[in-house]
């Protein structure tokens, strides 16, 4: 068994790997799909470019150049710069007091900071507002999306600290540096894919956002867009403002892309790393003990104590099961068939981004996360201009508001996928090739189950966002569906509080075994 | 982990075969766009399918967004019938020509007042615009004698609205239409810098309600429909009619309209007859909605002020302009 780990960069000089892989088969076919589904994930963005184009500059600058969106534009900094290094702080916290202490249930708390995800950003809002109706504002929108959006942080971060290898730190420890050092020069370093990750996602989410905001009247880009489109659907000041949106993307996938950096890191070579050790906590215990447990409080709390109250307020009556088996059914359908499409849609995107990285591969990744961050009312009237002239038969079918998951849900599977390709060994792929395997036979055998997990957890997450969606649910979705979000969304609407707690309640137990999936996932990725 | 997705495949096959056929087919039978109250266009449906076995699948939404989808889908819309809130999303549907005339009889159910006369769709319900307050902070006095009060500097921070429902706007274009573009953008200018933003009616008078803000420009039924209920979100409310044909007073006519483009007229207009006759209009005085009803000699919830009590001012409800609404109140900041 080998001592030391062996930690490869797989930093070789991007162009030449591209261009070796490029000349093989499967890889030439993987990156066409990869082309093709980002070009149609650019469909929403062509639309916005297309009417800013018909509307003319006099009109774009007198609708972007405005005090409105001066307002806004603060607004939504605001909220990303608050709310995404809070989530990053509290997530590398709880994560190394679950993965990398004795803090006295370690599991349960490590469950309970997955758990929040379970519940839709829009139930947040309704819990606290229930709670405390006077919440709005800038601050009680960092507060909801922190507790709201931290797991996605939490999960890549517990995920990777529980995969490194002792080794290194043993090393760095040997050679004089303190534990917090060792921690800040040697531990946070290997974080740094996770946290630009999970951070790229919360901010995302923080952007595309709407129902959250509107239960505490905090106005960002989303809430104004759909303000516009309520009011004139199409019309060209909420194009504009969707374009300044979309910039905003643009700045964050930017930033994502500088601070990540080239690195990768894999453990090569035979044998496993060494269990790590966990740190004592020792007299710190109990205050350590009260992150985890306020957290829990706040983030699940909150919402299991209001929707009790309105479930008790509510009665009997609110149990309408004709109406909420119908919306359950078709909730459920949606989700699985989005995620199944979202997923196998990123998987060629994936696996490039892993095997061929490149200036190509960079901004076709970019184009589906700029599809991602898109608010779901904006994909939505893009996709139904587009159809009413060029596809008219497809106009709201279940192919186009599956379309539409798939472009808005594509990076939430994409991230995953990534992980999880980054842990299975080129070396493999080669092997399996140098066995006499066909190479999309290769890749089937080798990367491909072995990123099942990862696959798994994206189809999770996206099944999530599709249960919790509401804006492109509405405009696309056939005649007559009705899903648990939209219930939920029109009986809140009404200030119906108590009708609206059982699609809460449903939607946060549906939701339950999916994210204990991911959970699991997690677990199973670092081999426990 | 090949297990745990083939499962999940698997239980997508499943769902498609069991979900997808039955609940998501449009199996014959009309399609309305609903802007109206899911509870009451879900009352009218069932009163509908009951009394003549013509199915119906309604689409729920909002009165802008499904006026301008309308006419973005243009003959391709799936859509039989429309029905509203207020009487500028209908405008512009007409305006693009999207509207077949409506059947003589149902315009003949329909008072002249409360319809316009292209004939091309008809009033269905009316709601009246109201001052709601906080009675525990207010007194007769003090309450604002005009809707144009609101935009004195005394009002600053005192009053709220939801600017971006189509209710204000429609109460906005009333305003537009009785003083002019300039008066009304001169108030909707005050207005940004006086009022609170809530989203939706219901949520202004929860607002005032909890003491949030003192008052708040909505439509009458969200009080009357809350004290049906438990009252829990309208116990400290007052309710204040303008009155003196106000802007303030504006009475805003619901409209109903057939789609030329309908693949099922007969059953569209059958619908639409329905709605305005006895039986839809028994559904507003018996129902919670406590929307007026219009239909001639239909009477309204008793509860209710009566809509000729209510001083309204005379508009013309077929040349509210939505989409100058709009501009202005994006101009003014409000969208």
């Amino acid at each position: 068994m080998q001592s030391a780990a062996d930690l490869a960069r797989s930093g070789l000089p991007t162009g030449m790997a591209a261009g070796r892989w490029a000349r093989r088969r499967p890889i030439s076919w993987i990156s066409l799909a990869a082309i093709l589904i980002s070009l149609f994930s650019l469909l929403p963005l062509a639309f916005i470019i297309w009417i800013a184009v018909q509307t003319g500059w006099e009109t774009v600058s007198a609708l972007v150049f405005r005090p409105r969106v001066g307002e806004l534009l603060t607004n939504t900094l605001l909220l990303v710069v608050l709310a995404v290094p809070t989530c990053i702080v509290l997530s590398v916290a709880l994560a190394w007091l679950t993965e990398r202490s004795d803090l006295p249930g370690a599991r349960l708390w490590a469950w309970l900071s997955v758990a929040p995800l379970a519940i839709p950003a829009f139930v947040h809002s309704y819990a606290w507002i229930s709670l405390v109706p006077g919440l709005h504002g800038l601050w009680a929108g960092v507060l909801i999306s922190v507790v709201a959006y931290f797991p996605f942080l939490y999960l890549p971060l517990a995920a990777a600290l529980r995969r490194l290898d002792p080794a290194l730190e043993d090393a760095a420890a040997a050679l004089g540096l303190g534990p917090w050092r060792v921690f800040r020069r040697v531990v946070l370093p290997q974080l740094r894919l996770a946290i630009c990750g999970g951070s790229l996602l919360v901010g995302l989410h923080l952007l595309a956002e709407y129902g959250l905001y509107v239960f505490i009247r905090f106005d960002t880009f989303t809430t104004a867009i759909v303000d516009q489109f309520q009011s004139t659907f199409n019309g060209p000041a909420a194009n504009m403002l969707a374009a300044v949106l979309v910039t905003c993307c643009f700045v964050l996938l930017g930033i994502e892309v500088l601070v990540r950096g080239e690195e990768r890191y894999a453990r090569v070579g035979s044998g496993a790393a060494r269990q790590q050790q966990r740190t004592r906590l020792g007299r710190a215990t109990i205050p350590c003990l009260l992150l985890p447990a306020i957290t829990a409080l706040l983030a699940l709390g909150v919402p299991f104590v209001t929707i009790s109250r309105w479930l008790v307020a509510g009665g009997a009556d609110v149990w309408r099961f004709a109406e909420i088996g119908l919306a359950l059914g078709q909730t459920l359908f949606l989700a699985l068939a989005g995620a199944l499409l979202a997923t196998v849609a990123a998987m060629p995107m994936a696996w490039i981004s892993i095997r061929a990285p490149g200036p190509l591969q960079r901004v076709l990744e970019g184009c589906n996360y700029i599809a991602g961050s898109l608010p779901g009312v904006v994909v939505a009237l893009a996709l139904v201009t587009i159809i009413v002239r060029v596809a008219l038969p497809l106009y709201q079918t279940l192919v186009t508001i599956l379309i539409a998951y798939a472009l808005m849900f594509l990076p939430r599977a994409l991230i995953s996928l990534r992980a999880s390709i980054a842990q299975a060994p080129v070396e493999l792929e080669r092997a399996a090739a140098s066995l006499g395997r066909s190479p999309l036979k290769a890749l089937w055998s080798t990367t491909i189950r072995l990123s099942a997990p990862g696959g798994a957890a994206g189809m999770a997450l996206v099944a999530l966002g599709i249960m919790n969606e509401l804006t492109a649910t509405q405009m696309l979705a056939p005649n007559g569906t009705r899903t648990l979000a939209m219930a939920f969304w029109s009986h809140s609407g009404e200030i119906d509080y108590a009708s609206a707690a059982p699609y809460a309640l449903i939607m946060v137990a549906m939701s339950l075994p999916l994210i204990w999936l991911l959970y699991v996932q997690s677990k199973r990725m670092a081999g426990r | 982990m090949k297990y745990a997705l083939s499962a999940l495949a698997g239980a997508t096959a499943l769902a498609v075969s069991l979900i997808a056929g039955p609940a998501m087919a449009q199996d014959g039978g009309i399609v309305v766009y609903n802007a109206q109250h899911e509870s009451l266009t879900n009352a009218w449906v069932e009163g509908f399918t009951k009394e003549t076995g013509i199915k119906v699948t309604v689409r729920h939404g909002g009165d802008s967004d499904f006026s301008n989808q309308i006419v973005a889908e243009g003959a391709a819309s799936p859509a039989d019938v429309f029905l509203t809130e207020n009487s500028p999303a209908m405008v512009l549907v007409e305006s693009s020509g999207l509207f077949a005339p409506v059947d003589a009889d149902t315009q003949a159910q329909v008072p002249q007042d409360y319809q316009p006369a292209s004939g091309k769709w008809v009033g269905i319900a009316a709601r009246s615009t109201v001052f709601v307050y906080d009675k525990t902070k207010l007194t007769a006095e003090q309450l604002p004698k005009s809707l144009l009060d609101l935009a004195d500097p005394s009002w600053k921070g005192r009053w709220a609205a939801s600017p971006s429902g189509a209710d204000f706007q429609a109460i906005v274009s009333a305003l537009l239409q009785l003083k002019g573009e300039a008066a009304t953008a001169d108030w909707l200018k005050a207005m940004k810098e006086n009022f609170t933003a809530y989203k939706g009616n219901s949520t202004v008078m929860k607002a005032v309600n909890a003491g949030e803000v003192e008052g708040g420009v909505i439509y009458h039924y969200y009080y009357y429909g809350d004290q049906a209920k438990t009252g829990e979100n309208s116990k400290n409310i007052g309710l204040h009619y303008f009155k003196n044909q106000d802007p303030g007073a504006f009475v805003s006519v619901s409209g109903g309209g057939v789609l030329a483009s309908s693949k099922h007229p007969k059953e569209a207009q059958a619908f639409l007859k329905w709605v305005t006759g006895k039986g839809g209009q028994d559904v507003l005085k018996t129902g919670d909605s406590f929307e007026y009803a219009v239909g001639k000699g239909a009477e309204s919830n008793p509860a209710l002020v009566p809509l000729a009590d209510l001083q309204a001012p005379k508009v013309d409800a077929t040349t509210l302009n939505s989409k100058k609404v709009t501009d202005l109140m994006t101009a003014a900041g409000l969208l």
